[in-house]
């Protein structure tokens, strides 16, 4: 236990400490609240959905936890570039329990992230039903959280440098966000693009989500909340098992 | 304490050091690509021999990596400190990793820390640091679970005079009054030929001579033991291999996650 509350805090420094990884990390979302927040805004008005900042919210924080985790998991090259996986690696500890310190320190950072991107939401007009609902936001962030810090740490292991990263990013993690349906509604979408959504796991996430701070859902909360448990636990036992494969 | 007997990676290496004794400082050199690191990763746990048997300590570290693990520390070829910690940061989760628990904790960091001339920069981050200082680092960072056995992996390259010199009083002084074994490499001649007691040259995977300073010197009839590992391993350049397979190689490996 100590060992992994030793290795969740180390994530946990380094974040606190590379101020410019937090301020650049909040670029992005706040890019796509203000350009498609704003943009598109009042057609969505026009087209009868209500307001758009309001549903556009939940999408936001979700694309910040989604590429906070992906990038805290895929940290894992980086360390293994820059030496420090080694001293991890011929320590005495089950590989199990680094790889859980791992991803609970990086899952941590990207429920942080999510929830500052929620405040900064605020700013723009997103307004909350009640104070139970960042409860439950919070829950899916989390859930969203670990499921992709371990796809990401599963794909680092799998990976040894930063060459594939950008095939990694244009082709998984790119399509996962904007399939997710965090920037248009699923229902009203064409059959073959819910239907893909249907396979991507962050579109429970965003969805549970929305159903937490705005109370319109399009699977149901239960579905959403089996999907992310479920395809969580999946990834963490493939990451567990690809992270326990490493040599150097 | 080491015994690693017809040890072969795929590569195609092949190593038999025998018997590295108890509380003795053992040289083990070689030309570039020789097999040391690979050797060195072997008997760490952190690659599986393709066949042969390795006993650290009595111990396999393949069937018992764990056990293994307690009894050794290492200082890796490349350094392998978190920059964003600080220097005492780094020894304390490096105390977590092994175990290390209070009240022997915080004395045993603390007299690393000025054995090693850190003291003073505890609380700083390691990225502030020099080459220098992050090699003292890592070195008393190796000492500090009280491993039966350290590995030091070229420690003292890219170093100047001072910072080697100084650094091996340190890791000799530790050897003698806490009886560790250490294994180390290096391309410095005359530094194993000054710490220690006794070397193996290994050349394209087989060692090729073992013995103290003196013997090894004594046996090729050279005044120094540069001499002595020349006349052993020839004057050609080895040329690390990248040709068109090697890099196919490394692509595979790539993918596959291993180096």
């Amino acid at each position: 236990m100590y060992v992994i509350y030793m290795l969740w805090l180390r994530q946990l420094k380094r974040y606190v400490r590379s101020r410019s990884r937090i301020v650049a990390a909040l670029g992005q979302p706040v890019l796509y609240l203000v350009a498609l927040g704003f943009g598109f805004g009042p057609v969505f008005r026009k087209a009868g959905e209500g307001d758009y900042i309001q549903f556009l919210t939940p999408g936001v924080v979700g694309m910040t936890v989604l590429f906070t985790a992906v990038f805290s998991g895929i940290e894992l090259i980086w360390d293994r570039q820059f030496g420090f996986l080694k001293e991890t690696l011929v320590a005495p500890v089950p590989r199990l329990i680094i790889m859980l310190g791992r991803t609970l320190g990086g899952a941590t950072v990207a429920v942080a992230q999510g929830l500052l991107v929620l405040v900064i939401c605020f700013a723009v007009g997103f307004r909350l039903p009640g104070p139970g609902a960042i409860a439950w936001a919070s829950l899916y962030m989390t859930l969203i959280a670990l499921m992709f810090t371990a796809f990401g740490t599963a794909l680092a292991s799998v990976l040894a440098d930063f060459q594939g990263f950008q095939l990694v990013m244009n082709f998984l993690v790119m399509p996962i966000f904007f399939l997710s349906g965090a920037l248009f509604p699923l229902a009203d979408a064409p059959k073959a693009l819910a239907t893909v959504a249907l396979l991507d796991p962050l579109a429970y996430g965003v969805d549970g989500l929305r159903h937490a701070v705005a109370g319109a859902s399009y699977f149901g909360p239960l579905t959403d909340l089996a999907v992310l448990v479920g395809s969580s636990a999946a990834l963490l036992a493939l990451g567990s098992y690809l992270f326990s494969r490493i040599e150097l | 304490m080491i015994l690693a007997e017809h040890l072969t990676k795929t590569f195609g290496d092949l190593v038999a050091v025998r018997d590295v004794r108890e509380g003795e400082i053992f040289a083990f050199l070689g030309p570039n690509g020789a097999g040391k690191t690979t050797t060195i990763k072997m008997l760490t746990t952190l690659l599986r021999p393709t066949s042969g048997t390795i006993a650290v300590d009595g111990l396999d570290p393949v069937a018992h990596p764990n056990e293994v693990r307690k009894r050794f520390g290492i200082v890796f070829q490349d350094p392998s400190l978190d920059e964003e910690l600080t220097a005492y940061e780094n020894l304390e989760l490096h105390a977590a990793l092994f175990k290390v628990h209070q009240p022997a904790r915080g004395a045993r960091i603390e007299m690393l820390l000025k054995l090693f001339g850190l003291w003073d920069r505890r609380a700083d981050r390691v990225k502030t640091f020099s080459g220098g200082m992050r090699r003292r680092l890592e070195i008393a960072r190796g000492f500090l679970h009280t491993p039966k056995i350290l590995f030091l992996d070229e420690p003292t390259i890219g170093l100047d005079p001072q910072t080697r010199n100084q650094l091996w009083t340190q890791v000799r002084t530790l050897n003698e009054t806490e009886r560790v074994t250490v294994f180390l490499t290096t391309h410095y001649m005359e530094e194993a030929d000054r710490v220690a007691h006794r070397i193996a040259i290994i050349d394209h995977g087989r060692i090729v001579a073992q013995g103290s300073p003196a013997e090894l010197k004594r046996q090729t009839g050279a005044d120094t033991l540069e001499q002595a590992f020349l006349a052993l391993t020839g004057n050609a350049i080895r040329e690390e291999e990248t040709g068109p397979a090697d890099q196919m190689r490394q692509m595979v490996r790539m993918w596959r996650g291993r180096r």
